[in-house]
């Protein structure tokens, strides 16, 4: 594993001509002793994507990213700045403008580096390179024709395919000195059919941090364009979605968004420990009904919202928010920790290295109950069975929180009977748990394609659940 | 305290016209029978104050650029934020590389030669504020201030802000074009807590302008911040019915840009918008009027060239509330078999005619309905028009607000809402490159208790 480290260095240092050594210059200027902690975030990312439509590819695009960040922290201060040149010059005026934010100046310390030693849950390769770029026009043209194959009524078919590879270097003032190299590749389909005169679309895609020949392994990515296609149809049949509020049961995996949403963004620490979460004070306290536990895990291998360590060099780990319906824990970074004198929970993330790190979710998901999914829509005399979501938004202050379904049924008498028009579902984060009368045994996670914006920085995510009833959400349909 | 000011020194336009012009005969070097090379770069500070004391001081110093090379008909594309020579080497045969495997596509290439834009207007958008560290703190300081003095239900505060930005664009293609500006943006935020026995409620405010004389004082956003956030305390739900709906003009914007994107030319050709066909027809009342201006002096949309060197111009794209125009690039033109309309990138300055009344006016119009201020989500479909989406607000009756309403959506078709437009209020909001004043639309679905 510290593997992972020796590559940084030698991506990173090596080429820039910096030694560890020189480091140690940086966090002289950088500390003194109103300066809590610091930090360098050296970043070398290479992405590159691919997309198909009308048949051809027509497009594929390179990209490099490539500098480090200089955090200075002071109390609840924070002093950033960043430079797109690793070179020692840059780094030692980043670091002085960065520590600014401590007034009086002073001696700089120089830590004592630890190496951390993180999991091991990803191959640290270049998925970029794990297959030739004639494979992956092949690739899409694969999808392509099988979508095509599927139904007649296909008219367009959008495809695309993205790797990123990603090696960080985190070196902080508390001893912390540890190296990523993060793999991760998705692939998405959208089809739009036609029938009537009448036009509909459908979307599905996966992915996770492993190589570009996941695609290819028992024909995944064509099983994306028939997922595609089968959302598309089904939308050709849909009537108008019912408006108010109803029983609605959520299909297992991706619906989990409902987590990330209604409970993950308010459990994290930054809003917390301001107090302007819904949740703030709260723990102890039942928030869900027995039954409910949900939990953040940025260590299960090969994830898209996993990190062997999060980008301050804190090894992530499962946390648990909400065990048997009680308010369990926050998910911290180290400054929110520190300040609520709790363990820092490895959600430590930033989008790159030219923003600050916030608490932030991994993979988010409520672990399996009791019920037969078939049991639970059989408990419902009328209600709304929804099975795909785009995505959502919290205010997680007031706690009210949407997601919008984008493949939903009318349960009628136990039964699934029509396909009903995208909705957005609207609750109240801090109760919606409370409502939920059954979960399921059929816990999923999701097929690898989430990502989560927060304070304009985005960052690759996950989520899951079992298949979920609950009594009592408003849909936004247009059926009064 | 003596601060070190952000790496301030305005980027060199010198240094990157010089760069695209290596580029642009890099790629030829190598084969290109055409490229376009874009940069930007931008210095900025960005301060952020909570409960009084200073929380974050960053310095932001971005830029980029990106590289397409055809050969023939066949495209590639790559970019960096590595500008050193290796980097950018890399960058150019990382384009040239991806354009041996894309398909011959008969659409593609650089836009007409005869539509580059001549001259450079000088749109008065470069205005730099030349605040310190120490003043960006004071301003900060003081509209968080007047927010927590405004009443003693503002219980907490996610804290002020003072960002100010200044970017330099240069764009290159083989056609021979060169061009470049310069631009700034400043603003001031605020974002505060309310708070009740029922529970908190957040709101928040900002300014935002070229000029920084053009902002509002900071304590001015303070206190509005403030408003905002109490008078949404106590908030309920209301009963599911059909009821006429004001889109206050802040989140107005919002609607006008679903617009936007159906008549953009990405979604035209992939037919994946409901507004596909519908040039010449009518999809407003007769008195909806939509223009893109995009050399309005000082604007937050304005530009003198868009992203692929065609020279921007003014033109109208809804009259009498018939389509007259759609949002095209050179590609998406070529493949609707029409002309560029210089919105490679985007529309620059759309405005919706405002009409005689205010938001008060609006609402007496109204009579009963919601009044909506906020929208949760990304609920809606341009393929199909249906909309839905989370919000909150406030109930009207008799054309007065009578308590402020949360956990609702609003929902609807995008074809019905936008012929349902009843009425577009003189409350203009300024603060992006799409204007309009608030918005009346006939009926919509609310869904709630």
């Amino acid at each position: 594993m510290s593997n992972t480290l020796e590559i940084a260095k030698s991506r990173i240092l090596e080429p820039s001509g910096l030694a560890e050594s020189d480091l140690d210059r940086v966090f002289g200027g950088l500390l003194g002793p109103s300066v809590d902690n610091a930090d360098l975030y050296f970043q070398a990312s290479r992405h590159e994507s691919w997309s198909l439509e009308d048949g051809i590819v027509k497009e594929g695009s390179h990209g490099i990213e490539r500098g480090v960040g200089v955090r200075a922290i002071s109390g609840e201060k924070t002093g950033f700045a960043y430079s797109d040149e690793i070179v020692l010059p840059a780094l030692l005026e980043a670091a002085q403008a960065a520590r600014a934010i401590a007034r009086s100046g002073g001696e700089g310390r120089v830590p004592v580096r630890r190496p951390r030693t993180g999991n091991d849950l990803y191959a640290p390769i270049d998925p970029i390179g794990t297959l030739p770029a004639a494979d992956k026009v092949a690739l899409l043209h694969a999808v392509d024709a099988e979508a095509r194959r599927l139904d007649p009524h296909v008219r367009e078919v959008m495809v695309s395919l993205a790797a990123v590879h990603d090696v960080v270097l985190i070196a902080a003032a508390d001893g912390t000195l540890a190296g990523d190299v993060r793999p991760l590749v998705r692939l998405n389909v959208t089809v739009i059919v036609e029938r009537d005169g009448r036009r509909e679309q459908g979307s599905y895609g996966g992915g996770g941090r492993f190589g570009l020949e996941y695609f290819t392994e028992s024909d995944r990515a064509l099983g994306y364009a028939r997922e595609a296609v089968r959302q598309a149809l089904l939308n050709l049949d849909a009537v108008a979605a019912p408006a108010g509020t109803m029983t609605v049961v959520l299909g297992p995996g991706w619906p989990g968004v409902l987590l990330h949403e209604a409970i993950g963004h308010g459990l994290e620490g930054d809003f917390n420990r301001k107090g302007t979460s819904a949740f703030s004070g709260r723990i102890g306290e039942r928030v869900a009904a027995p039954g409910c536990t949900v939990v953040d895990d940025g260590s299960i291998e090969r994830r898209r919202g996993s990190l062997n360590v999060d980008d301050e060099g804190t090894p992530t780990q499962r946390t648990v928010l909400i065990e048997n319906g009680i308010l369990k824990g926050y998910l911290q970074d180290k400054l929110n920790a520190r300040l609520m004198g709790m363990a820092p929970t490895g959600n430590g993330r930033r989008e790159s290295y030219a923003h600050l790190p916030m608490p932030r979710m991994t993979n988010t998901f409520m672990l399996a109950g009791p019920h037969d999914p078939a049991e639970i829509l059989a408990s419902v005399d009328r209600g709304l069975y929804a099975v795909n979501f785009g995505g959502g938004q919290v205010d997680i202050t007031s706690g009210k929180f949407v997601f919008s379904a984008s493949e939903a049924y009318l349960i009628e008498n136990g039964k699934v009977t029509r396909p009903v028009k995208g909705a957005t579902l609207i609750g109240n984060g801090p109760d919606v748990l409370t409502r939920v009368a059954m979960v399921g045994n059929d816990l999923e996670l999701d097929a690898g394609i989430g990502t989560c914006g927060k304070d304009g920085q985005s960052v690759p995510v996950g989520v899951g659940q079992p298949t979920l009833r609950i009594d009592g959400l408003t849909v936004g349909g247009t059926q009064a | 305290m003596s601060q070190p000011q952000p790496a301030a020194a305005p980027p060199d336009p010198q240094r990157l016209e010089s760069l695209v012009s290596d580029l642009l005969e890099e790629a030829r070097r190598r084969g290109a029978s055409a490229a376009e090379v874009g940069v930007s770069a931008d210095t900025g500070l960005s301060v952020n104050v909570r409960m009084g004391e200073v929380e974050t001081v960053e310095f932001h110093r971005d830029q980029g650029l990106g590289v397409t090379v055809y050969f023939g008909t066949r495209k590639g594309s790559a970019s960096t934020a590595d500008l050193r020579p290796e980097a950018l080497r890399e960058t150019v045969q990382a384009a040239c590389d991806i354009a041996r495997h894309t398909a011959e596509d008969p659409c593609a290439g650089l836009a007409d030669p005869e539509r580059m834009a001549r001259e450079i207007p000088d749109l008065d958008l470069d205005h730099p504020w030349g605040i310190d560290t120490e003043r960006a703190i004071e301003t900060a300081l003081a509209c968080e201030n007047a927010a927590r003095a405004h009443d003693a239900r503002i219980t907490n505060s996610e804290g002020a802000g003072v960002d100010s930005h200044r970017g330099l664009r240069v764009y290159g293609n083989t056609h021979g074009f060169l061009g470049a500006y310069a631009s700034t943006r400043h603003s001031v935020s605020c974002s505060v807590i309310a708070g009740s026995a029922q529970g908190m409620q957040r709101d928040y405010w900002y300014t935002t302008a070229r000029d920084p004389a053009e902002l509002e004082a900071a304590e001015a956003v303070g206190r509005r911040a403030a408003e905002r956030a109490v008078r949404r305390l106590d908030a309920r739900r209301v009963q599911t019915r059909e009821v006429p709906v004001v889109y206050a003009a802040d989140v107005a914007g919002g609607l006008l840009r679903l617009f936007l994107g159906a008549i953009r030319g990405a979604n035209l050709y992939r037919k994946a918008s409901f507004l596909v066909d519908h040039l010449g027809k009518r999809i407003f009342p007769e008195f909806v009027r939509i223009d893109e201006r995009p050399h309005l002096p000082k604007a937050l949309g304005s530009a003198p060239f868009d992203a692929e060197g065609v020279a921007t111009r003014e033109r109208t794209l809804v009259e009498d509330g018939v389509l007259r125009g759609y949002l095209l690039d050179s590609y998406s033109a070529r493949k609707l078999g029409m002309e560029t309309t210089g919105n490679a990138g985007g529309v620059h300055n759309a405005i919706i005619e405002p009409g005689p009344h205010d938001l008060d006016g609006l609402l007496r119009a109204m009579g009963t309905g919601l009044l909506v201020t906020e929208l949760m989500g990304h609920g809606f479909n341009l393929l199909t028009g249906d909309y839905s989406r989370g919000a909150a607000g406030f109930w009207v009756e008799g054309g007065e607000i009578r308590h402020p309403v949360e956990e609702i959506t609003v929902a609807g078709n995008l074809r019905d809402m936008f012929l349902g437009l009843a009425e577009v209020g003189n409350d203009v909001d300024l603060r992006s490159g799409v204007r309009t004043g608030s918005i009346l639309i006939e009926r919509m679905t609310v869904a709630g208790e």
